[in-house]
């Protein structure tokens, strides 16, 4: 078992991967990756990897739990045995269970359930390696998956975290700045609607650190829009892309 | 009333597409008098209205479309059928019998079994229930022979042309017959398997090029192409 | 159990004039009682009613193993069962994502406010350690239950006695008395619910059933923040989310004077 280094972060901000406070992971976005969902994304945001299909909307099974005025979503995050340091069972633990609820409860805000009474919308998240930040990323994917999926939408939701970290109010951390920090924000927000989505937070801040993380959490959470978009247009700029030089 | 794109250009959800008095329609809606797009696709207006031509979406079933679906489950009184929605279709067996149906003496298997393809008329559909399908009219029923293509449902008006004029074109250059479902599948059927190929081939080239000008000629030119390329052969 | 579209209209409307179907003001909290040791066999327990909802819970401590990143700890561990006769929404069988997600705040809350002095917990490095049991019992759910479980949580810690023990040749051995379980920190939950761009505080079951979202916050006894859970499938506006961090504050200082005054 790996032991946490003493220092996680210098005076002048330094990361031990190099990064300044501000700075992101580098961010690799893919849309349309899996030929059976109904729409798909993948990740990959520092060493965390991460998968998301969407299924939907379609019949709901079993049918006793449609509802009869809107589309039922239905999230499930959970991660391979093999996305963590120490073996994790493949049975779903708390933490998923409680993850997955609350990624669900960040898509649903972004969707016009009502147009499909009756259905069911599925979005499954599979974390293949996990350095941190896993349900932002997961929250992402899912986004981009929902859109790929032809699901009308109000705003991608972005999502990303910021924290505490020896004494520096980080943004995007690790799983060694999460474990050896002081305090983690993890959140999802559209930024058109300026509506945050997820919000949660463990560790001691104060009113004015948890605002200066929550507003570094928010720009972002803006950059990533921007990552979204790109992604999603990339697939089909390529297509039409090649259809053009064809034609020529 | 200002508009922020220019037509035929990509747009994502979110994407503030126009504020004013214009009407928030196909894949779009309106808050706080500002127009955004809901799906990703080409956006384009006209004084009227604000819209964007989805580039990937899913069929939703409309009270009077031609569609072509799959017996996925043969019923007490009925079938259900698989017509590529968010809803299953059902097919009653009062429709496609001429007399009474009596569940005792009929076999509805015998009629259509699992697998078999149909053409269909949805009669009703609302949010309260699932659609219901029809296949009394001429040109409806049990498909025999042909090949079925699908494509995404937003590439259709593409397929069938202004009046027709694209499907009417190949129809015409291939010999085919051809039934266009407004859910997105196709169904060619011709004289021999090579008319069929050549058919379906326009067909696909149209769903990749849909958004581009000229398509009609582009098709037609590809079409004349292959049919001397086989004569050589 | 769905709350009928006419009542929905009403409690927003109410809201919108400031006031609440129970006649409170949007941030006046619901009568709290606080009830400890009503469960003697465990070594504490509490039982508090917010309103109507009403939680137990009992801590029970043993004996057991460290975990392996924390040797010289003691184990925090908290469960929560929404038993099925609180509510007829609740079925028996393993916890769902409700009670998970109402254990896993409780928990963040003491744990991250380091309320519990784990250290002081520890009997033999490595080997032996308390392992405190914090098992949260919906009994009635009207709505709020986050805040009840952490309030009766918190309440039931401080009435909790660890029993004496001499370590004599490797084995621990129990003496008769008791000392209190060191709490250190006096963690308190306040969680805000937003009806129709208004925010109101502790929602009873109906508000609960036609809001957008909830937004909780635990906040220690210095005022610092240690656990913010969002829930439900609305959202807040950035404005929204800084008026609950200020608006908490006070209401933490007023509620914990209540929990920390009954011992």
């Amino acid at each position: 078992m790996k032991k946490t280094p003493e220092k996680l972060i210098d005076e002048k901000g330094n990361r031990l991967d190099g990064r300044g406070p501000t700075d992101l992971r580098p961010i690799k976005l893919e849309v349309g990756v899996l030929g059976n969902a109904d729409g798909s994304a993948y990740i990959e945001q520092g060493k965390s990897k991460i998968l998301a299909a969407v299924y939907g909307p379609r019949e709901v099974h079993p049918k006793h739990l449609a509802l009869p005025d809107r589309a039922l979503l239905r999230c499930r995050y959970h991660m391979a045995p093999f996305s963590v340091e120490e073996r994790k069972s493949p049975a779903p633990s708390r933490r998923e269970v409680e993850l997955s609820k609350v990624i669900r409860e960040a898509l649903e805000p972004s969707l016009f359930l009502e147009y499909y009474p009756r259905t069911s919308i599925d979005i499954f998240i599979e974390v293949l390696q996990a350095d941190g930040g896993t349900r932002c990323a997961g929250i992402i994917v899912s986004s981009l998956a929902l859109a790929d999926a032809g699901i009308p939408m109000r705003e991608l939701v972005a999502a990303c975290a910021a924290g505490k970290v020896q004494g520096h109010l980080v943004l995007d951390l690790t799983d060694i700045e999460d474990k050896g920090g002081e305090a983690d924000m993890p959140i999802a927000f559209m930024p058109t609607c300026n509506a945050i989505t997820l919000l949660q937070m463990d560790g001691m801040l104060t009113n004015d650190e948890f605002e200066q993380t929550l507003n570094m959490a928010l720009d972002g959470c803006r950059q990533i829009s921007q990552l979204q978009k790109e992604a999603l247009k990339a697939k089909y700029v390529a297509v039409k892309e090649a259809v053009e030089e064809r034609i020529q | 009333m200002p508009i922020f794109y220019e037509r035929k250009q990509l747009i994502t959800p979110g994407d503030l597409l126009a504020e004013g008095d214009y009407e928030a329609s196909e894949n779009t809606y309106k808050e706080d008098n500002k127009i955004y797009a809901s799906r990703i696709g080409l956006m384009d207006y006209d004084q009227k209205k604000v819209y964007v031509v989805a580039l990937k979406s899913f069929y939703v079933p409309r009270v009077g479309d031609t569609v072509i679906g799959k017996v996925v489950e043969v019923g007490l009184s009925g079938w259900i059928v698989d017509i590529r929605a968010p809803y299953l279709a059902t097919l009653r067996a009062s429709d496609a019998l001429e007399r009474p149906f009596n569940p005792r003496e009929n076999d509805l298997t015998a009629i259509f079994d699992v697998g078999t393809l149909v053409i269909a008329k949805i009669i009703a559909y609302d949010r309260t229930r699932d659609p219901l399908l029809s296949i009394q009219e001429a040109g409806l029923g049990k498909i025999k022979r042909g090949q079925v293509i699908k494509v995404t449902p937003t590439k259709i008006p593409r397929v069938i042309g202004r009046k027709g004029s694209m499907v009417n074109m190949i129809k015409q250059e291939t010999g085919c017959e051809i039934t266009v479902g407004q859910n997105g599948v196709i169904l060619v059927s011709g004289k021999s398997p090579e008319e069929e190929r050549l058919a379906m081939m326009a067909i696909r080239k149209i769903e990749q090029e849909s958004h581009t000008n000229g398509l009609t000629d582009r098709v037609t030119e590809m079409i004349r192409k292959e049919k001397r390329g086989e004569k050589n052969a | 159990m769905m709350v009928e579209r006419v009542k929905q209209k009403q409690i927003a409307q109410l809201i919108s004039l400031g006031k609440r179907l129970d006649g409170r003001g949007p941030t006046d909290h619901r009568e709290i009682q606080i009830e400890v040791g009503v469960v003697e066999r465990a070594e504490g327990s509490a039982r508090v009613r917010l309103g109507k909802t009403e939680v137990l819970v009992g801590i029970k401590l043993e004996i057991g193993e460290p975990y392996p990143d924390t040797p010289d700890k003691g184990v925090l561990t908290v469960n929560a069962e929404l038993v099925p006769l609180a509510s007829p929404t609740f079925e028996p069988g393993p916890p769902d994502e409700n009670s998970i997600e109402i254990a896993r705040v409780v928990d963040r809350g003491i744990r991250e406010s380091n309320a519990i002095n784990l250290e002081k917990l520890c009997i033999q490095p490595r080997k032996k350690v308390f392992v405190v049991f914090v098992d949260v019992y919906i009994l009635n759910h009207d709505g709020n239950l986050i805040d009840a479980s952490a309030l009766a949580a918190l309440s039931a810690l401080l009435n909790t006695k660890m029993f004496n023990y001499e370590v004599k040749e490797g084995e621990i051995e129990v003496k008769p008395d008791y000392t209190p379980l060191p709490v250190t920190n006096f963690p308190i939950p306040v969680t805000f619910a937003k009806i129709d761009d208004k925010l109101i505080i502790d929602p009873w079951l109906e508000e609960e059933q036609v809001m957008d979202a909830r937004l909780t916050m635990i906040v220690e006894k210095d005022g610092k923040i240690c656990a913010v859970q969002k829930g439900g499938s609305g959202c807040f506006s950035v404005q929204e989310v800084l008026e609950i961090t200020k608006m908490t504050q006070q209401k933490a200082k007023e509620l914990r004077k209540i929990v920390v005054k009954e011992k």
